[in-house]
């Protein structure tokens, strides 16, 4: 297992955010999480990351209890993440964004070899043509597609992708649901927090569903859009509750 | 590509040592004192530039590290009889290691809360210097003239100071380009664009921060014992002057903060205009109040500063103006 989520809960006052969240992720999967606004999908990503300690539970990176440990920590073992929100480095250039993620990630490359890496990655998102630019200058789509390319800049071998899809359209959405295949072919194990259910289902190897920090659901793409609990999760989204439900591939 | 190779490298150098050779040619002891007081407002500039220009993080306080470095090297020189390079150590030293303590306590600190808590420090080391009878008080410490003697009589020891100075703020430049084109020096600009997605690609923060005020500590200590060398006299109001780190943050502002070439453009252009405005009748009592006015008028039209300034509006110069 790469990572485990063990019995993880998280409070913020009185708020319950995250209440008993179990997952076990073998390498090389692509999981999915899914669940409706304000479920604790992107507190779980805090959690797992180190942004947040929770108030409960145990998480193990790499079998080594990382419960606790400072983001930049777990940038050195090997994890990456992007915002929902982006949060680029404005005053920066798009290439010095991404030699960020190569120069202080798992590798600690050197500026030189920071900057090739950079290179090679931009292209692989499509932004080798603004390289030179200031991050503040790119549009949000090309935001979103920096968040990635910082994230892979550090070669992680796990990937917390959160929202990589969401205000892109749909060819957009296209290349970027094959960007992260190719990515998972190269062996890093996935995890992504995404509302476009089309591609959520289709690229995930299983999901787990939260809501209301529970895990209310959990396994293959079929079993949980067939899941009463998870139609009923998201009834307050009619739309997307049809979607779910006539989604099986 | 090898640093000696980069114009934006050899521009301020030069820049520097023309304005070195100046006194020296004209061999004019007053062209000297206008140099002087140059050097040390871009040791100054530069110096917190690395904190505040590369991480973001303002310090209202950073003439602490000036005065203590110059008490250091004082004592060491008048009470203790350290020569003037053992004593510029120390003086160097001192302030790192301050800063080192300091920057562990109040750098977790973010925004206002860290600048508030440096004036804290400002005020707190002056009270502390005034009341310490060792370092004589609050009538301060004076130089036995009989020291000048070791360095071939005052007239020549003034020269060294000088030559002392000149080699000091290379060394600050120079450290200064060195950090802006480093790793550490990503990570320090990662931080200042926003410090918790550094934190999240990696970037170790808390110990970033603290190197680069530890660095930024150092110059500031060693430039301020030879401006007291020279004037053979030490004070702690004059050692410890808040406004002065108002001025430098002016300094940095006006040339252009996070660039190498910024701090020393502006250190050497606010320095020369308070000259000025000390010797008009006009504003010889209120030129602090045109350093905030000019520091108002900078943060409102030109936030980039003089360099930042020039490398937007041409962009060719870019590769000479770093």
């Amino acid at each position: 297992m790469i990572l485990q989520i063990q019995n993880i809960g998280k409070h913020f006052g009185g708020l319950q955010a995250l209440s008993q969240v179990t997952i076990d992720l073998p390498q090389g999967e692509i999981l999915g999480l899914i669940g409706p606004n304000g479920a604790g999908k992107t507190t779980l990503f805090n959690v797992i990351n180190g942004v947040y300690a929770p108030s409960e539970g145990r998480v193990l990176f790499l079998d080594q209890d990382v419960t606790g440990s400072k983001p930049y920590r777990l940038a050195k073992m090997g994890m990456a993440r992007t915002h929902q929100i982006v949060q680029p480095l404005n005053e920066l250039t798009v290439r010095e964004n991404v030699m960020v993620g190569a120069c202080f990630g798992e590798e600690n490359h050197g500026m030189v070899r920071a900057a090739k890496i950079a290179d090679e990655v931009l292209d692989f998102v499509g932004l080798g043509e603004r390289k030179d630019q200031l991050a503040l200058n790119l549009n949000v789509a090309q935001k979103k597609r920096l968040e990635l390319a910082r994230a892979l800049a550090a070669r992680p071998k796990l990937l917390l992708l959160d929202e990589v899809l969401a205000g892109l359209n749909p060819s957009e959405i296209a290349g970027m649901v094959q960007t992260v295949a190719a990515i998972r072919e190269r062996g890093v194990t996935i995890i992504m927090i995404e509302h476009v259910m089309h591609a959520v289902m289709n690229v995930s190897d299983r999901i787990v569903v939260l809501d209301y920090g529970r895990q209310i659901a959990e396994g293959t793409p079929q079993q949980v859009s067939q899941d009463p609990k998870v139609i009923e999760a998201y009834l307050g989204d009619p739309k997307l509750a049809e979607e779910i439900a006539t989604r099986v591939d | 590509m090898k640093i000696y190779k980069k114009p934006g490298f050899w521009l301020p150098l030069i820049l520097l040592v023309l304005v070195g050779l100046w006194p020296i040619l004209t061999k004019n002891a007053a062209n000297r004192e206008v140099v002087s007081s140059i050097l040390v407002s871009v040791t100054l500039a530069s110096s917190l530039n690395i904190l505040l220009g590369y991480t973001g993080y303002v310090s209202f306080g950073h003439i602490v590290f000036f005065g203590f470095g110059a008490y250091t090297g004082f004592y060491l020189m008048s009470v203790q009889g350290w020569p003037i390079y053992s004593a510029m150590a120390m003086a160097g030293l001192v302030p790192a290691i301050l800063a080192f303590l300091l920057g562990k306590a109040i750098l977790r600190l973010r925004g206002a809360y860290f600048a508030l808590a440096t004036i804290g420090v400002n005020e707190a080391a002056r009270s502390f210097v005034k009341n310490f009878e060792p370092l004589g008080g609050s009538v301060g410490m004076q130089l036995n003239f009989q020291i000048y003697k070791d360095y071939g009589g005052a007239a020549q020891a003034l020269w060294l100071t000088f030559y002392l100075m000149i080699g000091v703020t290379l060394a600050v430049v120079i450290v200064s380009y060195l950090v802006r084109f480093s790793k550490f020096g990503l990570g320090l600009m990662a931080i200042r664009e926003n410090e918790d997605a550094a934190e999240v690609m990696g970037v170790v923060a808390p110990d970033s921060k603290t190197w680069a005020y530890v660095i930024s500590a150092i110059f500031p200590g060693i430039i301020g014992l030879l401006f007291f060398f020279k004037n053979a006299t030490i004070l702690p109001g004059d050692a410890f002057r808040l406004h002065l780190s108002i001025e430098t943050i002016v300094m940095v502002m006006l040339g252009g903060a996070g660039t190498v070439l910024g701090p020393l453009l502006g250190g050497a252009g606010y320095q020369r205009l308070r000259g000025t405005l000390l010797v008009t009748p006009l504003f010889r009592n209120i030129q602090l109040v045109v350093a905030g006015v000019m520091l108002l008028v900078i943060i409102l039209f030109i936030p980039a500063g003089i360099v930042g300034w020039l490398r937007d509006r041409f962009p060719r110069l870019r590769r000479v103006l770093e």
